[in-house]
């Protein structure tokens, strides 16, 4: 017993970026070909995590997304909606195995742009978004069989607007069913993070779709706000905040454009005294720091039975303790960058929001980078359901707690939200599980567990999270008439 | 003798006119607004009809509002047993439906066949109460040791503009996929033909459909239109035969709050016109998880 | 006496098996590299109990164990020795004289190991056998028969017997986690052997398939923290068998330290029961060191 330690610290452990290539600059993907447009206006992607610029991403005019729209147009009255199911199954399984070849510069671009921690676009992102397109190819040729007593037929050309949180990931949530249905598309990624549904994009070319199948433009809202009013746009779909999603559903009322929208949450997480205690604990800060919290489903509000109260909240502070914050391409990174500076203040806004209603504050001592955009894990108790911080979506790092006594007071709190798009219960006793469950006015209920995703699994709000699934059997009906 | 004989005499009695009310809450009350109007068919009143207002519309969401859970709550069976009544009771009173359709200006053939096809209808969806669950819901293989599935759900209160042209089966072809979840309704009648639907509000208040489950208001949907599409309470819209003009000025305000909005042309009469998806239509897919254990004959793999 | 007393005086928290594998894999994606990776080495080298628990055993393997342990490899300065040797109570007194002045623990399995099955007083004497010759710790079994019967009382009575037996030896408690059946049962045994004056508690034997793995080993080192946090009092751990790859262990001190913290990265709180594990660490020193790749054949088996 010779050996002495001291503390044990984790060396760095960088992932190479070595094997990615980006280019300067990028066009828009329309048609089956990367075109720059020639009025030349552009702005730059920035890293998050160094302030540095990645790649400059062309802004694209509504000519821009007249000719997209016009390609994808083409493309759906062409080859695309003649093509029979087994065809257009195979382009996507073709697309989902190129995906997983390249998942390591995919990865790596993700984490890059984005600033999510490269362990969760390694084993998050790509991988799920990889089986998204494998689970939905092999829908394209067995649609009557999801639709009984129905002919499904696919709409037309589909506009898609992702979000930032989870850029490639909602790429090919959307893209995915869109095609499997027959329909065509013009997506646009959200404009801090263009790069991998550019790179999709390249896949996409390099799988020999044929053109104009998908098209993507770049830029910033009024490109969104282009695509949503098109005439030529049958279908809508759009995942972002609910602000958004509600000038989306106003400006094609005049219509009869389809449309799903997956918007804003403030789910509760809800942990009874009888729960699996440490178990509940990582499903906590699964709920609420993955992804540094840029989770529309976040578990952000936290409801603990008041007996277990501060035997909860001093194991979460631990395990808080652990978590590791900073350079998102350290795949011991727990916690990256936040995305934008935009949305640093948003979250620090709300933080000193949350200091001023009287919540105890609480972050892990932990350091941080000097360059970038930063939050440490933060945690607020003593917080109460009239609080903003308990109601408003904060899409951060940010946690809520508040305590409860009965099964009728928590349900009666957790649904109190025009939210409704999730929510997480712990308890070990079946019965009230399946209460519970039921009871939660939520699109996806996660019972002992938290924040996992399945193509299989359909994913979307009730009230104002949202209308419309995205995954499994029920994604489907998004894209067609039946 | 003759005096008693002429004034036993049919046209020398006065009729009794039946007045016209709302169904709220399992109530017939007039109008909060106590105005009225006068639908006119063929040059002919059909008499005086409540004209409802905006805070009729708010009464009627709260009633709806207050008696959704538990309607959702009862069993499927007991929602297919309460449908199946108001079938029941609907054949009983066929006679009544039968003159009023026919005041409202419609054929007798066609009445006959309006009125045989709503208790149908009824029927058809009574039956549905407890199968659409199994038809649409769905086990998720995840690829992870989870157990995953989604069920349907009613949405909640539901706010529907019955068809203008076909009164009874229009309006009830919306009421009974709507209920038949576990949601609750107000239902703007027909303006022009609202004496049917009043009728049957009767209907409903003698079937065990508990109070509230069903509202039916008559009026003016240009009138309401911005009370219900705005009103936050409400969760989703029905729109059954509206203009254009209408149908967007609906959904523009029912943004504000991301209602869920179904327009509808529908040719009521047709027999594709009753299908489970307009369940469906007003349901949202709830998906959850759980663990699942791994412990096996062969022993734990932990 | 009532005998899921003890049961409920503890109220061992449940636990959800597909939750503690989660949470286990992800320690198994901490990327360990270069500083880091040799300090982790050296520290899995000073925790093992190198260990020979056979029918076979005889005197002339219990030397070599004795002579590898005090030499790992001596082409490498600074190595640190391994924390004990573990034997069976004959081969105690040999083990003490051949280890005499290099600061190696002996550990001695007792209490009928492995079986458990014998009357108390014949443990306590195969305990004190052991202490006598010298032993500076002692690997007890607890009773799974009893266990699994629901007598908590006689199993912590037991534990509580033969701490007293101890005298100055340490005492780790095998729970022999591969036979009590699913997590929340590890967690109670741990629970048990904690309250009743355990320093240590250990996974297996190394008879019994599974022995340990991260997922056991994580319910363990909760139930220590929960203990620790409650009292300020400090309990060992000893995951035994399984262990044989120097990537798994360092995963295993991954474990340790983001579950109880840097205090227990330390012989005196965590040790590896292996017996093939050394050999594989040293390989991978050599490696870092001079950025080859290792082979068996150059690095003695015993």
């Amino acid at each position: 017993m010779t050996h002495k330690n001291s503390n044990w610290d984790l060396s760095p452990a960088p992932e190479s970026t070595g094997h990615i290539s980006l280019n300067d600059h990028y066009g828009v993907f329309i048609d089956g070909e990367f075109r720059t447009p020639d009025h030349g206006n552009r702005f730059q992607s920035i890293n998050p995590a160094t302030g540095e610029v990645l790649a400059e991403i062309t802004e694209s005019s509504s000519q821009d997304v007249d000719r997209a729209v016009a390609a994808a147009r083409a493309a759906y009255a062409g080859e695309w909606s003649k093509m029979g199911g087994r065809e257009r199954g195979k382009y996507l399984y073709r697309l989902a195995r190129m995906l997983q070849e390249k998942s390591r510069e995919f990865a790596v671009i993700e984490s890059l742009d984005g600033g999510k921690p490269i362990r969760e676009s390694r084993d998050v992102d790509v991988p799920l978004a990889a089986a998204h397109l494998f689970y939905y190819a092999g829908w394209a040729d067995k649609l009557s069989y999801a639709f009984p007593n129905r002919n499904p037929q696919p709409i037309g050309v589909a506009g898609q607007i992702i979000p930032w949180n989870f850029p490639l990931l909602m790429a090919a949530w959307k893209i995915a069913p869109a095609l499997a249905t027959g329909n065509t598309v013009v997506l646009k990624p959200a404009e801090t993070t263009s790069l991998t549904a550019l790179k999709l994009a390249e896949l996409i070319q390099e799988a020999g779709f044929p053109p104009g199948v998908v098209n993507v433009v770049t830029g910033h809202g009024d490109v969104g706000a282009a695509i949503v009013k098109h005439e030529d746009v049958d279908k809508v779909a759009f995942t972002g905040s609910t602000e958004v999603g509600k000038l989306i559903q106003k400006s094609i009322a005049g219509t009869n454009k389809r449309c799903t929208l997956e918007l804003g949450g403030k789910a509760a997480n809800i942990v009874f005294d009888d729960a699996a205690i440490d178990q509940a604990v990582e499903g906590i800060v699964n709920g609420i720091y993955f992804n540094q919290g840029h989770v529309c489903c976040a578990g952000s509000r936290l409801f603990v039975q008041e007996s277990i109260h501060d035997q909860l909240i001093e194991k979460l502070k631990h395990r808080m303790g652990t978590l590791i914050v900073g350079d998102p391409m350290d795949k011991n990174t727990d916690v990256g960058a936040i995305n934008s500076r935009e949305q640093l203040a948003t979250i620090e806004q709300y933080i000193e929001v949350g200091k001023q209603e009287g919540a105890e504050f609480y972050q892990a001592e932990c350091q941080l980078p000097d360059a970038g955009f930063w939050c440490r894990p933060t945690l607020f108790t003593d917080v109460a359901q009239s609080n903003r911080i308990a109601q408003e979506e904060i899409f951060g790092p940010v946690l809520a707690v508040q305590t409860f006594r009965t099964v009728a007071e928590v349900i009666k709190k957790a649904n109190n939200t025009p939210y409704g798009l999730s929510a997480g219960v712990w308890t070990d006793k079946g019965s009230k599980i399946f209460n519970m469950t039921a009871q939660m006015k939520a699109g996806v209920v996660w019972a002992n567990t938290y924040n996992l995703f399945d193509p299989t699994s359909p994913f979307g709000g009730f009230k104002e999270s949202g209308f419309g699934r995205e995954g499994g059997l029920h994604g489907l009906s998004a894209y067609l008439d039946i | 003798m003759t005096e008693s004989n002429e004034n036993s005499g049919k046209s020398d009695r006065l009729e009794v006119l039946k007045t016209y009310k709302m169904y709220i809450d399992g109530k017939f009350p007039r109008t909060e607004s106590a105005r009225y109007y006068q639908p006119v068919v063929n040059g002919t009143s059909l008499g005086n009809v409540c004209l409802a207002s905006r805070k009729d519309v708010r009464n009627s969401v709260v009633a709806a509002r207050s008696a959704q859970a538990a309607w959702a709550r009862r069993t499927a069976y007991n929602r297919a047993q309460i449908l199946y009544r108001i079938a029941e009771m609907l054949e009983g009173r066929s006679q009544q439906f039968l003159d009023e359709l026919i005041r409202q200006g419609m054929e007798a053939d066609s009445a006959e066949t309006q009125i045989t096809q709503s208790i149908d209808r009824l029927i058809y969806y009574a039956g549905w109460c407890d199968k659409y669950q199994q038809v649409f819901s769905s086990v998720n293989p995840v690829a992870s040791s989870h157990f995953n599935f989604s069920t349907l759900e009613p949405v909640g209160v539901v706010f529907a503009v019955a068809s203008r042209d076909c009164p009874l089966l229009g309006l009830i072809s919306l009421i009974a996929p709507v209920i038949a979840s576990g949601n609750t309704c107000v239902v703007l009648a027909s303006e022009n033909s609202p004496l049917s639907a009043i009728t049957f509000a009767e209907v409903l208040a003698t079937s065990d459909v508990p109070g509230g489950v069903v509202n039916i208001l008559t009026g003016r949907v240009e009138e309401l239109s911005e009370h219900f599409s705005r009103h936050l309470d409400v969760n989703a819209i029905a729109c059954d035969g509206l203009g254009v003009d209408l149908n967007t000025t609906i959904k523009e305000f029912a943004s504000e709050t991301i209602k869920r909005v179904k327009i509808y042309h529908q040719e009521w009469s047709a027999e594709a016109a009753a299908n489970p998806y307009l369940i469906q239509d007003f349901c949202e897919v709830k998906t959850t998880w759980h663990p699942i254990e791994q412990i096996t004959e062969s022993g734990a793999s932990y | 006496m009532n005998q899921s007393q003890i049961a409920r005086v503890f109220k061992s928290p449940v636990i959800d098996q597909v939750g503690v594998v989660e949470r286990a894999k992800r320690f198994t994606t901490r990327s360990i590299k270069s500083e880091a990776k040799m300090q982790g080495l050296e520290m899995v080298l000073s925790m093992i109990d190198l260990t020979t628990l056979e029918g076979m055993d005889t005197e002339g393997k219990v030397k070599q164990l004795c002579y590898k342990a005090q030499h790992l490899h001596d082409s490498i300065d600074g190595l640190p020795t391994v924390a004990a040797i573990c034997v069976y109570p004959n081969f105690v007194g040999l083990a003490k004289r051949c280890l005499a002045g290099s600061g190696i623990n002996v550990a001695s399995v007792a209490t009928a190991f492995p079986s458990g099955n014998s009357s108390l007083e014949i443990k306590l004497a195969d305990v004190s056998m052991a202490v006598s010759e010298g032993a500076d710790e002692i690997d007890m079994v607890i009773s799974r028969g009893r266990f699994h019967r629901g007598e908590y009382n006689f199993v912590f009575d037991e534990i509580a017997a033969v701490k007293a037996a101890c005298g100055e030896a340490r005492l780790k408690t095998i729970l022999e986690t591969g036979e009590l059946g699913s997590l929340d049962k590890v967690r109670l045994a741990s629970d048990i052997a904690i309250a009743a004056g355990a320093d240590f508690i250990k996974t297996s034997t190394g008879k019994i398939q599974p022995a340990a793995t991260m997922p056991v080993t994580l319910v363990m080192l909760e139930a220590i923290r929960d203990h620790f946090q409650k009292t300020g009092l400090m309990v060992g751990m000893k995951p035994a068998g399984g262990i044989s790859k120097s990537k798994l262990a360092l995963h295993y001190l991954i474990m340790v330290k983001e579950t109880l913290g840097d205090a227990w990265l330390d012989p005196k709180w965590f040790r590896f029961g292996a017996s093939s594990l050394a050999n594989d660490v040293l390989m991978q020193i050599e490696k870092q060191r001079t950025g080859a790749y290792q082979a068996a054949n150059y690095f003695a088996i015993d």
